[in-house]
């Protein structure tokens, strides 16, 4: 469980983040949803420390990260597998080498143990015969499964995920979605999903944060959020024509 | 007002420059990772600059005689100081400076573009995640690899560019193999060697640290990956430039 008490962020004076408190369970896909520009990206950033937040804490399972210095940290990370919005595969090394690389970083492993390790994070996303084949060879959908494969290499304890659908085509894009829920069953993963996308949050919704204005403006799942009295969400919730014809039914 | 701007935003760069070289030189997380990345970079820097570096010394090299030979037609100089002119040339300027210059040309802009592309991808955010220190990882195998094949490099021009001029004497009319051959032996030096080498392992050092800094804090798309390319070999060529006329006052003379 990840828990963000009272965090405060800004930027030359511009406040970002005003007094947001969230706890992201175990076992569940926790989505943080909210219109372009409304600081989910600097509120992940802040839990992830690539941003240090002005005042709150951010705690992994009981442990304070704020206050850690830059070894203590680093601990964290290797716990942490993140999804970036491109991927972020590292063009100069193959689909094997992309997954090999935190393996190799982290562990005291054999080659064997190490590939046999890949493939079967490979062959978990349902990617095979790819191993050798370049990121800029394969279509977006395969470098997202790439970037999930590569992200639970190391078995981690917490998974973040920014935006995983974008650029994809909305099948590919529930694919995608579905592949990170059943991961993180399976293995008992805390996961953090950033997205805007309203297809997401019904299809994988445990637990859904609404961020309007750097506040955390409503909490909930995915039931709850269709019949919500909250006026802005559902302005979020119910921009789309479909979804104003799906509420009237 | 304008001087004043200008004089901060140098700092700042050189400030923040100065602190990049801090993260590079950190010991590294992973040997094992930063010795295959240091080969990996010889192979890509060094190796892939062979070419480009022989043709340009060789003709050079051979013009470099042709010039020397047509301006010294004078029956009371020695046959003998057109190839110890070429020598001297390239052993002090030509090889050291004008390949750096080249150099900095198509490593510089490879590793600024290469970085920067990192970083608008997201790639180098994807490493700090991964607890992998980006700028050590990506910056210190450049720097190393550079050190030990830059000056290769160097020394090979050198063999070529003399070779470039072997190769007018044998069909120029002007001059003869035997007066080349002795004027390339004429009064040697070995600290010109010396000289030469210290001036290269200095710009092999900005060849590859200026460029990495120019990609690792490029922001914004592919537009911004070119701007930092070109501006990493502006930058790169003055401070070779500079860093010259400063050794070369400080060693020569
Ligand atoms: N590094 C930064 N410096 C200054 N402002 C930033 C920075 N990162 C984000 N912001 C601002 O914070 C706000 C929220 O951005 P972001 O979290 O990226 O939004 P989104 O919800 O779309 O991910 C935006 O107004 C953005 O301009
Ligand atoms: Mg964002």
């Amino acid at each position: 469980m990840i828990e963000v008490k009272n965090v405060n962020k800004s930027f030359s004076g511009k406040q970002i983040l005003n007094d947001v408190s969230i706890a992201f369970n175990k076992g569940e896909t926790n989505l943080i949803i909210g219109a372009s520009g409304s600081g989910k990206s600097v509120l992940t950033k802040c839990i992830i420390g690539l941003h240090e937040v002005d005042s709150g804490s951010v705690s992994y399972d009981a442990r304070e990260f704020t206050t850690m210095n830059f070894k203590e940290r680093k601990n964290i990370r290797k716990e942490i597998g993140m999804l970036f919005q491109g991927s972020a595969l590292f063009d100069s090394l193959t689909v094997e080498a992309n997954v090999r690389f935190p393996l190799e970083m982290y562990t005291k492993k054999s080659a064997e143990e190490i590939l046999e390790r890949v493939n079967f994070c490979l062959k978990r996303v349902n990617l095979e015969n790819v191993n050798h084949l370049y990121p800029a060879e394969l279509s977006g959908g395969m470098q997202k499964r790439v970037g999930i494969a590569r992200a639970i290499a190391l078995n981690p304890s917490y998974l973040f995920c920014d935006e995983p659908n974008s650029g994809l085509d909305p099948q590919t894009g529930i694919v995608i979605d579905n592949l990170i829920q059943e991961i993180t069953h399976e293995y008992n993963i805390t996961t953090i999903v950033i997205t805007h996308d309203m297809n997401s949050v019904m299809e994988i919704g445990d637990n859904i944060s609404y961020i309007y204005k750097g506040k955390k403006w409503w909490e909930g799942n995915k039931q709850e959020i269709l019949k919500t009295d909250n006026k802005e969400l559902n302005e979020f919730v119910y921009s789309s024509r479909i979804m104003q014809k799906f509420r009237n039914i | 007002m304008f001087y004043n701007y200008l004089m901060l935003s140098i700092f700042h760069h050189i400030g923040k420059y100065f602190l990049l070289l801090g993260k590079v030189f950190k010991t590294p997380d992973n040997y094992k990772l930063i010795r295959k990345q240091i080969i990996h970079e010889m192979m890509s820097l060094g190796i892939g600059s062979l070419g480009l570096i022989a043709i340009i010394s060789l003709f050079m090299g051979a013009v470099v005689t042709l010039q020397t030979a047509s301006n010294l037609n004078n029956p009371l100089l020695p046959a003998y100081l057109i190839g110890y002119a070429t020598r001297e040339s390239f052993i002090l300027e030509m090889a050291p400076t004008v390949m750096s210059l080249i150099l900095a040309g198509k490593i510089g802009s490879n590793i600024a573009s290469e970085i920067g592309a990192m970083r608008i991808t997201e790639q180098i955010d994807a490493l700090e995640i991964m607890g992998v220190n980006s700028a050590s990882y990506l910056i210190f195998p450049k720097i190393i690899a550079a050190l030990v094949f830059i000056p290769i490099i160097v020394i090979y021009s050198m063999f070529l560019g003399a070779f470039g001029g072997f190769i007018v004497s044998l069909y120029s009319s002007g001059m003869t193999i035997e007066s080349y051959i002795t004027g390339l032996r004429y009064d040697f030096k070995a600290f010109s060697i010396v000289y030469a080498m210290i001036k290269t392992v200095f710009f092999a050092f900005v060849i590859t640290s200026i460029p990495s800094y120019h990609g690792y804090y490029t922001q914004g798309g592919a537009l911004e990956i070119g701007k930092s390319s070109t501006k990493s070999v502006v930058y790169t060529s003055i401070v070779i430039l500079i860093i010259n006329y400063v050794l070369t006052q400080l060693l020569l003379l």
